[in-house]
């Protein structure tokens, strides 16, 4: 068997797979951007409470690494007696971990908006929470599009970690496949395509978002 | 209700040890202008946003037709919705056609229907000439035509009262113009409005009174042919020879 009648052979396994990993994806990057957004908030609108629980937040989680924090989730949490599927292990670890880093995304994107914006939507009448919700965030989530494209790529890739606690996403595939057949170089090159194909049309799509939203002023204040 | 719009009396503001006001007290009657002139880092700013309590002054009190604004029980939002503001570099809502930063405080704050906001908010464009520039984004028009629109948004929530915050200063001198020439029209239909500006000839022939403050207090206060032919105090007559000398007597 050369190496396209192989890769056509595992392919319909390692899509499988691809669905699993676009589906940790997917799902950790929404959690990961809620709670993105929430603590950016915190940490440029809260009080002094909030501001240190927040940013303690975000320190914790990126200073420690996301293999650990999903060993934690997955073979610590039944210690005391919490039992996670390795898919919901995975997207709660990567969501958690994700959001931090969106944070910081968005509180530099936030920062970005300028001072006189929220000066002005308090002066029209808004409430605080009215001028972050009409004024502050649709510029924010414009400025930040650039940045935050590198957080989608970097979790698709990270995802591959989801491995290391059984979940069923295309690293794992890719190691079933391998441990049968033994043509390890072979397969994980495939995988390898699978991840590259993912991430350049993601970066397209993201390319096209940006330029669909883009307002004339705004353009020019990337993070 | 009283001819009173805006009463003022002894505010203090200070940052961080900084004294900036040291007992400002002044009142605006209904459809007067009021321009505020003064050296810079005189606290003239920051006299406007103690008034809408946007920084809210230490001590002293305000009061917008006869109802306490610095009292704590008042909703501070619903008072801003009813004082205009209009700022040195416009703020315009940056991700929103002119349309809508004229429109989104109707909507979002008074909740008007949106049919209704869209009528007022064009009638207020048309008002500022800009009727036409409705659906261009801010940063696709000039500093004239961009503080025009920041009128127009102040106008379209029927304010009590029009706060400027020097309105021409940030503009090229030959766009000052289009923004006074807007500003004398609503001195004329009587609009109330408290102006702080360098623009002397404006002063001069639009104002109602003139307030001259230095180092955070009123030092004089009276009628513009008073102030300019006949000032009490000598500093009054110094800085107002020197301002018409830098930015001449131009506008009418």
């Amino acid at each position: 068997m050369n190496f396209f009648e192989l890769a056509w052979n595992i392919l319909p396994a390692l899509l499988k797979g691809t669905v699993v990993t676009l589906e940790i994806t997917g799902v950790s990057i929404s959690i990961g951007f809620i709670l993105g957004i929430l603590l950016a908030l915190g940490r440029v609108y809260g009080n002094k409470f909030i501001y240190l629980l927040t940013t303690t937040y975000v320190e914790i989680i990126r200073g420690t690494p996301l293999l650990t924090q999903l060993f934690l989730l997955y073979f610590g949490l039944p210690s005391i007696g919490v039992m996670l599927s390795p898919l919901l292990a995975a997207v709660i670890g990567m969501g958690l971990n994700s959001g931090a880093y969106q944070a910081e995304y968005f509180r530099g994107a936030i920062q970005a908006v300028k001072s006189g914006q929220m000066i002005a939507a308090r002066s029209v009448g808004m409430s605080k929470f009215k001028a972050v919700r009409y004024i502050i965030l649709p510029q924010m989530l414009r400025i930040v599009i650039p940045s935050w494209s590198n957080e989608l790529i970097y979790l698709v890739k990270y995802s591959s970690l989801a491995y290391m606690i059984q979940a069923p996403e295309l690293m794992a595939e890719g190691r079933l496949i391998a441990s049968r057949n033994f043509r390890t170089f072979e397969v994980f090159l495939v995988v390898a395509f699978i991840y590259l194909v993912i991430v350049l049309i993601l970066s397209k799509v993201l390319d096209i978002l940006e330029k669909q939203i883009r307002i004339p002023g705004l353009e020019m204040q990337a993070v | 209700m009283s001819g009173i719009v805006l009463k003022a009396e002894n505010i203090h503001k200070s940052y961080g040890g900084l004294s900036v006001l040291r007992g400002i007290s002044f009142e605006v009657k209904r459809g007067e202008t009021k321009v505020i002139i003064g050296p810079s880092g005189t606290g003239k700013s920051t006299l406007l946003r103690c008034i809408n309590q946007l920084s809210p002054p230490d001590k002293g009190r305000v009061w917008l037709d006869g109802v306490e604004i610095t009292d704590p029980k008042v909703d501070i939002n619903k008072v801003r919705s009813s004082i205009g503001m209009v700022f040195q570099d416009f703020n315009l809502f940056a991700h929103l056609p002119v349309l809508d930063n004229v429109r989104i405080g109707l909507t979002k704050v008074k909740g008007m229907e949106k049919k209704e906001a869209t009528d007022l908010a064009m009638e207020e464009l048309q008002r500022v000439g800009l009727r036409d520039k409705a659906s261009s984004y801010p940063a696709e028009l000039s500093g004239g035509q961009q503080q025009r629109v920041s009128i127009a948004r102040a106008l379209a929530m029927n304010p009590k009262l029009i706060l400027f915050d020097e309105p021409t200063s940030a503009l090229d001198p030959e766009l000052i113009g289009e923004v006074l020439n807007v500003m004398i029209n609503l001195a004329k239909e009587g609009m109330t409005m408290l102006v702080v500006s360098h623009e002397m000839g404006f002063a001069r022939s639009v104002a109602n009174e003139i307030i001259f403050m230095e180092h955070g207090v009123i030092v004089e206060e009276g009628p513009p042919q008073q102030l300019f032919s006949n000032p009490k105090h000598k500093r009054t007559g110094e800085f107002l020879h020197k301002i018409t000398e830098l930015y001449g007597e131009s506008e009418k």
